[in-house]
C-alpha cells in the first residue's frame, strides 16, 4: 500500500503543484478579504456611532444652538442645558493630570531602563502594570473613602494657607477644603494614567540600540545627557504616542471621577472646588433622564467628548509630523 | 445588609431563571425598589413557579421601556402625571414606600438630637444659611451646642427619586425654592457637592466635618448615621421611621388624586414624616399581551398580601391596607386582563 501511494504521488506531482498553487492563491485571497472586512468593520462601527450621536443630539443642539457650548446652566427643571462646565471640567482635569503624570511617568521609565539595578526592574515593572489592571470603580471608592479625607485634613488646608497671600495662586487654591473636587479628581487620574505612560515609554526606551547608548557613554556623556540627547530624540514618536493614549483615557474616564469630583455644574476659579466632567455627567444622569430634550442634551455631551478626543488626536498627529519634519532637516 | 440580601436574591433569581417553565413576568425601571422586588420574586418563584425578570435600569429607562412595550411593567420613583398616563393609555400604582432623611456630621451631636424645619432646610440648600450656629438653627435647637462651623452641603448627583422627594418637598413649602430650583430627579443646585448614589452622599457626609446631606431612611438605619428630626406640617418634631412614613401615607388622598400620583411630602397628621414617597408600577390598560399583564398583577397581588414582612426586613415601608384596597379596585376597573 505504502509503495503504491508513493508511486502515484510521484506521477501526479505536476498536477499537485498547480493545485497547491491554486489553493495558496485562494487562501491568500480569502485572507486578504477577511482582513479587509475587519478593517472596514471599524469604519462601519465608527460611522454608526457618529450617526447615532448626531441623530440623538440633534434635538438639543437645534434647541439651544451655540448656547449649548457657551453657557453653564444645567437645569433639568426648566429644561435649559449648557455644557460649558462639563467641558471645562473635562479639559482641566485632563490637563492637570497630564501635567503631573507625564514628568512622573518619564522619570519612572528612565529610572527603569537606565538606572535601575536589573534585579529590581521586574518587580517595579510589574507593580506599575498592576496599577493599570485595577478597575476604575475601585479607584473611585478608594478616592472617596480614603484619599479625599486625607487630602481634606492634611493637604488642602496646607495648600490654602500656603498660597493665601499670593495673588493668582490664592484664588486657584481657594477653600473651603471639601476633600473632593477638581484637584482630587486630577490626582486620581494621575494614578490611573501613569501605567500607560510608564509601560509604553519604558518599552520604547528599550528599543534604543545599545550601540548608540554605549557610544554616547563612551564619549563621556552623563546619564542625563544620554537620556536627553540620545534616548528621548530616538523614541520621541513612541513617547508622544504613549502620552496621547494616556490623555485619551483621562478625557474619557468616568467612574472614578464621578465619585471624587463633586459633580457640581459650576465653573470655579479654584481647583479645590467641586466640578464635573462630560463623562461623569452622563454617568450620573443618563439612567433617570426623563424628557426628550434632557436625553438629547446628554447625547450631545457624548458627541462633544467625541469631538474633543478627535481634536486632541489630530493635534497629536500634527505635532508628530512637525517633529519628524524637523528631524529630517 | 440590604446589599447582601439583594445580591443573594438576584443570584437566586438568576439560577432559577433558566428552569422557568411557567409565565415569565418582565419589568424594568427604578433602582430604589430593586432589592425588595428581587426578594419578592425569589419567594414568589418558590411558591408558584412563576418568575419575575426585573431590570433595575433607572426610572427614566423604565418609562422608556414600557412606552416601547418591551416589558410588561415599568417602574418609576417619580409618578407620571395623570395626563401622561391618559395619553399613553396607562395606569400606575404604588408598591412600597420609603422616607428621605436629613443627615449630618457634627462633633458631639447624637442621632436625632438636632431638629430642623422646612424653611431652614431650604435656606441651607439655597446657600443662605452657611454656618451651623446660625440663629435659625439655634432657635430650633436651644439645648444643642452648635459650632461656629461652615455647613458643607451634600446632594445626590445622579438622577434619583430621593432627590425628587427632597426637592418636591422644599418646592411645596418654600416659594423661593420653587422659583429658584424647583423639583425633579436632578436639579441645578445653588451650592454644595454631589455624591453618586446614597453611598456617595453618605460618604461625603461621613467624611466631611460640618456636612449635611439627605439619604433614604433604610440607608440611615443600616449605617447608623446621625439623622435629624423634622418639624412636620402640624408643627410637631418627628423621628424618621416606618411608623412615621405610614402615618403620612395613610393621610394622603389616594382616591382623589388622578392617576394615584401622590407624592407624600408635607403630609398632615401629628405623627407624619414630611419627606416620604412611594415607588410606582406603570402598566397598560389594554395590554398587548393580556396573559403577561395578568401574571404581573397576580405577582403584585401576592406581594401586597404576603410581602409586607419581607419589605420591613429590608427597611421599606409597606402600603397601608386601605390604599391596597383602592389599588385592587383600580386594577379591576381599568386593566383589561383578568387574573
Amino acid at each position: 500500500m505504502a509503495e503504491l501511494s508513493v508511486e502515484t504521488s510521484f506521477t501526479s506531482a505536476v498536477v499537485d503543484r498547480t493545485r497547491a498553487l491554486k489553493r495558496f492563491a485562494l487562501t491568500d485571497a480569502f485572507f486578504r478579504s477577511l482582513t479587509r472586512i475587519c478593517a472596514i468593520s471599524v469604519l462601519v462601527i465608527l460611522g454608526a456611532i457618529m450617526f447615532s450621536l448626531v441623530e440623538g443630539s440633534w434635538l438639543a443642539l437645534s434647541t439651544f444652538k451655540l448656547d449649548f457650548v457657551t453657557t453653564e446652566v444645567w437645569n433639568p427643571v426648566t429644561i435649559k442645558f449648557g455644557a460649558l462646565s462639563p467641558i471645562y471640567g473635562t479639559l482641566i482635569t485632563s490637563f492637570l493630570s497630564m501635567l503631573i503624570a507625564v514628568p512622573l511617568g518619564l522619570g519612572i521609565a528612565i529610572f527603569l531602563t537606565e538606572l535601575c539595578p536589573p534585579l529590581l526592574r521586574r518587580p517595579f515593572g510589574i507593580a506599575i502594570e498592576l496599577l493599570a489592571g485595577i478597575p476604575s470603580i475601585i479607584y473611585g471608592i478608594w478616592g472617596l473613602f480614603v484619599f479625599a479625607p486625607f487630602l481634606q485634613s492634611h493637604v488642602q488646608p496646607f495648600l490654602i494657607d500656603a498660597f493665601a497671600d499670593i495673588p493668582v495662586l490664592s484664588s486657584l487654591f481657594a477653600g473651603p477644603p471639601y476633600g473632593i473636587g477638581i484637584l482630587t479628581a486630577s490626582l486620581i487620574l494621575v494614578i490611573m494614567i501613569l501605567p500607560f505612560i510608564v509601560a509604553i515609554t519604558r518599552d520604547v526606551f528599550e528599543t534604543v540600540p545599545t550601540v548608540l547608548r554605549e557610544s554616547a557613554y563612551g564619549l563621556g556623556c552623563t546619564t542625563w545627557e544620554v537620556t536627553r540627547n540620545v534616548v528621548l530624540p530616538f523614541t520621541r514618536v513612541g513617547v508622544i504616542g504613549g502620552c496621547m493614549l494616556a490623555l485619551g483615557r483621562a478625557l474619557g474616564e468616568t467612574m472614578a471621577i464621578t465619585f471624587v469630583i463633586g459633580n457640581a455644574h459650576r465653573i470655579s476659579g479654584s481647583i479645590l472646588a467641586p466640578g464635573t466632567t462630560i463623562s461623569a455627567t452622563i454617568a450620573n444622569e443618563f439612567a433617570e433622564a426623563v424628557g426628550d430634550v434632557y436625553f438629547s442634551a446628554l447625547i450631545s455631551l457624548g458627541l462633544i467628548l467625541f469631538f474633543i478626543t478627535f481634536i486632541v488626536l489630530a493635534i497629536a498627529r500634527y505635532m508628530l509630523l512637525r517633529l519628524e519634519r524637523q528631524a529630517g532637516n | 445588609m440590604r446589599m447582601t440580601a439583594s445580591l443573594v436574591a438576584a443570584a437566586a433569581a438568576l439560577c432559577t431563571a433558566y428552569t422557568a417553565s411557567a409565565a415569565d413576568i418582565s419589568g424594568a425601571g427604578a433602582t430604589f425598589p430593586y432589592p425588595i422586588y428581587s426578594k419578592w420574586a425569589d419567594a414568589y418563584k418558590k411558591e408558584t413557579g412563576d418568575s419575575l425578570n426585573y431590570q433595575s435600569i433607572g426610572s427614566g429607562g423604565g418609562i422608556k421601556q414600557i412606552q416601547s412595550k418591551t416589558v410588561t411593567f415599568g417602574a418609576s420613583d417619580m409618578p407620571l402625571t395623570a395626563e401622561q398616563l391618559e395619553k399613553d393609555g396607562m395606569i400606575q400604582f404604588p408598591t412600597v414606600m420609603g422616607g428621605v432623611v436629613p443627615v449630618v456630621n457634627l462633633d458631639g451631636i447624637k442621632p436625632g438630637e438636632l431638629v430642623i424645619d422646612s424653611n431652614t432646610l431650604a435656606d441651607i440648600y439655597l446657600g443662605k444659611i452657611t454656618k451651623w450656629n446660625d440663629p435659625a438653627l439655634a432657635k430650633l435647637n436651644p439645648s444643642a451646642k452648635l459650632p461656629n462651623q461652615a455647613i458643607a452641603v451634600a446632594y445626590r448627583s445622579d438622577g434619583s427619586g430621593t432627590t425628587f422627594v427632597f426637592t418636591e418637598y422644599l418646592s411645596k413649602v418654600n416659594p423661593e425654592w420653587k422659583t429658584k430650583v424647583g423639583a425633579n430627579t436632578s436639579v441645578q443646585w445653588p451650592v454644595g457637592i454631589g455624591g453618586k448614589g446614597n453611598e456617595g452622599v453618605a460618604g461625603t457626609v461621613t467624611n466631611t466635618k460640618g456636612a449635611i446631606g439627605y439619604v433614604e431612611y433604610a440607608y440611615v438605619k443600616q449605617n447608623k448615621m446621625t439623622y435629624m428630626r423634622m418639624i412636620n406640617r402640624d408643627g410637631k418634631a418627628v423621628e424618621p421611621g416606618s411608623k412615621a412614613v405610614q402615618a403620612a401615607a395613610a393621610g394622603a388622598d389616594w382616591a382623589g388624586t388622578p392617576g394615584m400620583a401622590v407624592i407624600i411630602t408635607n403630609a398632615p397628621g401629628e405623627l407624619s414624616w414630611p419627606m416620604a414617597s412611594a415607588t410606582f408600577i406603570i402598566m397598560y390598560k389594554q395590554p398587548q399581551d393580556p396573559a403577561a399583564s395578568a401574571a404581573a398583577l397576580k405577582f403584585f397581588d401576592w406581594a401586597y398580601s404576603k410581602g409586607d414582612a419581607m419589605a420591613e426586613e429590608l427597611d421599606y415601608v409597606p402600603m397601608p391596607d386601605n390604599v391596597v384596597g383602592l389599588i385592587k379596585k383600580v386594577w379591576a376597573d381599568q386593566i383589561k386582563a383578568k387574573m
